[in-house]
């Protein structure tokens, strides 16, 4: 005979969770036999829920467009040779260049600039909708104030880190800036990157570039990131480099590429 | 030389030994990344029949990197046993496979023919194998290795803590470590991915955790995962040191794109054995590896992903390591594209590993942007399990909030050994139970004294 469970507490807590606050990982979660509660499987699915939605997410192009026209400065929206988000899992190759239309408009002219700035969504086009705008409304007055010229913007969508170097190149910068929508971790759906590379051209790879990472509500603010940018773009133009010889003092965890 | 087989009057040519190789393997992302998958299922199945009729001979005969260009195939063929060679010399490499699946080849024999094996060897008949023979011959496999404890015996199964923290906050850590121990995690070691390599840094964690072992007489061994460079100085700084860790590849230019060489992996082993921390045994490198990281480094020669990863474990058995671990799904889905993919892939390190004599572990783990979940690793934790995996992760929720992926919990190490009926390392058992963590039916306790004294000398610290 089963006897009838009025007992409703059946899983055991841990008397140790007074030290979750020392941490966000997911520790003293309790058990039933060796096992976690429904309710921490059901946190954990929905985390992972928006982690994968922040991969298969879609760029907010009309309202990007619109939100970038008021730097006044040009906008480019372009497209990487990965024609769709499934291509672009599988071929990071593809995700490095620019379409052969995408490089038409961005026919050579005898105009060169300090910067260019290009927007990618990467993994998380919900990190690039959250927060591209609001790093750059800090980032780009800063840039102007301090003479700085700005290329056109390139707005490129499934782009990778080094798609950027292609985009830049051809506008005659002298250095890249891309910011870019990280790999969505459990509990950092919308992270964005930004990555700072001196003389991009075609073929650089991570050791030639300098990292932001985490830039998010929860993460690294908009104003210290923009800060970090800014002083990296001067010290990159003052030295001439990037990259792992250019310090800083920046927590870059992992690297797209 | 050229290899043929003909299926239906149509003959597939495959040009030379790395081409029958890459295109007889399973298919997964990375190979068609790299352009050396077969064109069709047939050509896959004509490429592993082909290879199955190949002498063992073969392997000795041609190099599939030159021995001029590369010290990791100048190691493997240095340092290969022709002698214990000459007891299966005879064989093809099906008949390897039919072989290593009787009865005759037994935990001793196989022990004794390690360095008889290549890796282009056992990745070969890793190739033509279904993943239950990868299980059931690794399984028959024993490598046990000591530092502080015994890692590796039949019927145990064990984890590394790893307590990341994305600051490397020492109180996150810490808090993350007691969890750990009262879920019965850390026999194989706690280990911790720094979030940055600066060495002072490293240094503080290092004592964390040295402090953690010695002052609750913990038996397992640390380590801090930063670049061996920044581990051997701090070595000489005098740093408590346990296990060195370093991420290695298969070819000579995969290492030297994570910084290293086979000079710089002897200068570490020699400079960790220097300190002699070892209570019970002196294991004390610390290897990860990875299917994808060759190509990632444009360094794999066009061999495929798998044989370059076994090429890794010929430079990790030279240094007698305590714990390797193939981080399997955390290189992305560009190597290793879904659930299923990465299911094979950890199947046949685990299986490549053990036959070279590793004590082999793996990282069962996603990222967000391969396509799978929980219920994938749940499938290969049971499946690894079964094949005598020496140890896995143990990741507070399965959710690294430094590495931003998905490994295993604490939980799912209790539910692989309740389901197989395995245990922690021996001396690490005694000391769970000698606390009360953990009685002798292998439950967990949660409410005890040492629980009690951990938080409130954390806390008031």
């Amino acid at each position: 005979m089963i006897e009838k469970v009025n007992d409703k507490k059946i899983v055991i807590a841990n008397e140790w969770s007074a030290l979750k606050k020392f941490t966000d990982a997911r520790i003293a979660l309790g058990k039933t036999g060796v096992s976690v509660s429904l309710k921490e499987v059901l946190k954990f699915k929905m985390a992972h829920a928006h982690a994968r939605d922040a991969v298969f997410s879609l760029l907010n192009i009309d309202e990007l467009i619109k939100q970038l026209s008021s730097f006044r400065l040009p906008v480019y929206l372009l497209k990487s040779k990965a024609a769709d988000k499934h291509i672009y899992l599988r071929r990071p190759d593809l995700g490095r260049q620019l379409s052969d239309d995408s490089v038409n408009q961005l026919s050579s002219t005898n105009i060169t600039y300090d910067v260019s700035i290009s927007i990618t969504n990467g993994l998380s086009a919900t990190a690039i909708n959250n927060h591209a705008m609001q790093l750059l409304v800090l980032l780009i007055p800063m840039l102007a104030s301090s003479n700085i010229s700005i290329a056109p913007i390139c707005l490129i969508e499934n782009g990778r880190v080094a798609v950027a170097d292609e985009a830049a190149s051809l506008l005659n910068a002298k250095i890249s800036i891309i910011l870019i929508g990280e790999r969505p971790g459990l509990s950092s759906p919308d992270s964005l990157g930004a990555y700072i590379t001196y003389n991009p051209k075609v073929g650089l790879t991570d050791e030639a570039r300098n990292c932001i990472s985490n830039i998010r509500k929860e993460g690294l603010q908009y104003k210290q990131a923009a800060d970090k940018t800014f002083y990296l773009i001067k010290e990159a133009l003052r030295l001439k480099l990037s990259g792992v010889t250019l310090k800083e003092n920046s927590d870059d965890t992992f690297k797209l590429s | 030389m050229a290899y043929k087989y003909t299926v239906h009057n149509h003959i597939y040519t495959f040009n030379d030994l790395k081409a029958l190789l890459a295109k007889a393997t399973p298919y997964r992302s990375g190979d068609a990344l790299a352009g050396l998958t077969a064109d069709s299922y047939e050509e896959r199945i004509a490429a592993q029949i082909c290879l199955a009729d190949l002498p063992l001979s073969t392997f000795l005969n041609e190099t599939i990197i030159p021995y001029e260009d590369d010290e990791v195939t100048r190691l493997i063929v240095d340092t290969h046993d022709k002698k214990s060679f000459s007891l299966i010399e005879s064989f093809t490499v099906g008949e390897l496979r039919d072989w290593l699946l009787s009865d005759a080849a037994d935990t001793h024999t196989l022990q004794q023919l390690q360095f008889a094996f290549t890796p282009e060897i056992v990745a070969a008949v890793s190739k033509i194998m279904r993943n239950q023979d990868l299980i059931i011959i690794a399984q028959k496999c024993e490598i046990v290795t000591h530092f502080r404890n015994t890692i590796g015996l039949k019927k145990r199964f064990s984890t590394r803590l790893q307590p990341n923290h994305p600051t490397d906050d020492t109180k996150g850590i810490a808090a993350s470590i007691i969890d750990g121990l009262l879920y019965a995690s850390g026999d194989a070691v706690i280990g911790i991915n720094p979030a940055t390599d600066n060495p002072a840094h490293v240094h503080l964690l290092l004592n964390l955790l040295d402090a953690f072992i010695s002052k609750f007489s913990i038996p397992t061994q640390a380590c801090v995962l930063a670049h061996l460079t920044t581990t051997i100085e701090l070595i000489n700084k005098n740093a408590p040191v346990d296990l060195v860790f370093q991420s290695i590849g298969g070819t000579e230019k995969t290492n030297s794109s994570f910084g290293i060489n086979l000079s710089m992996l002897k200068e570490a082993n020699d400079a960790a054995l220097s300190l002699n921390r070892g209570t019970i045994g002196n294991n004390v490198m610390y290897f990860e590896t990875g299917q994808g990281s060759s190509l990632s480094a444009n360094a794999n020669h066009s061999v495929d992903q798998q044989t370059c990863e076994v090429r890794a474990y010929a430079v990790a058995r030279h240094f007698k390591p305590h714990l390797v671990n193939s981080v399997v799904g955390f290189i992305g889905p560009e190597y290793l594209y879904d659930g299923k993919q990465i299911t094979r892939a950890a199947l046949e390190d685990h299986f490549c590993g053990k036959l070279l004599g590793l004590p082999m572990g793996v990282d069962i783990c996603y990222t967000n942007h391969a396509e799978a979940d929980q219920d994938d690793m749940d499938n290969l934790l049971l499946l690894l399990g079964a094949a005598g995996c020496n140890f896995i992760m143990g990741v507070p929720g399965a959710d690294d909030i430094m590495l931003n992926y998905q490994s295993t919990s604490f939980h799912d190490a209790l539910f692989v050994r309740k389901v197989l009926g395995l245990k922690p390392a021996p001396e690490f058992e005694s000391w769970l139970m000698q606390h009360d963590i953990m009685d002798d039916k292998g439950n967990i306790l949660t409410s005890h004294k040492f629980q009690q004294h951990l938080t409130e000398k954390f806390i008031s610290a």
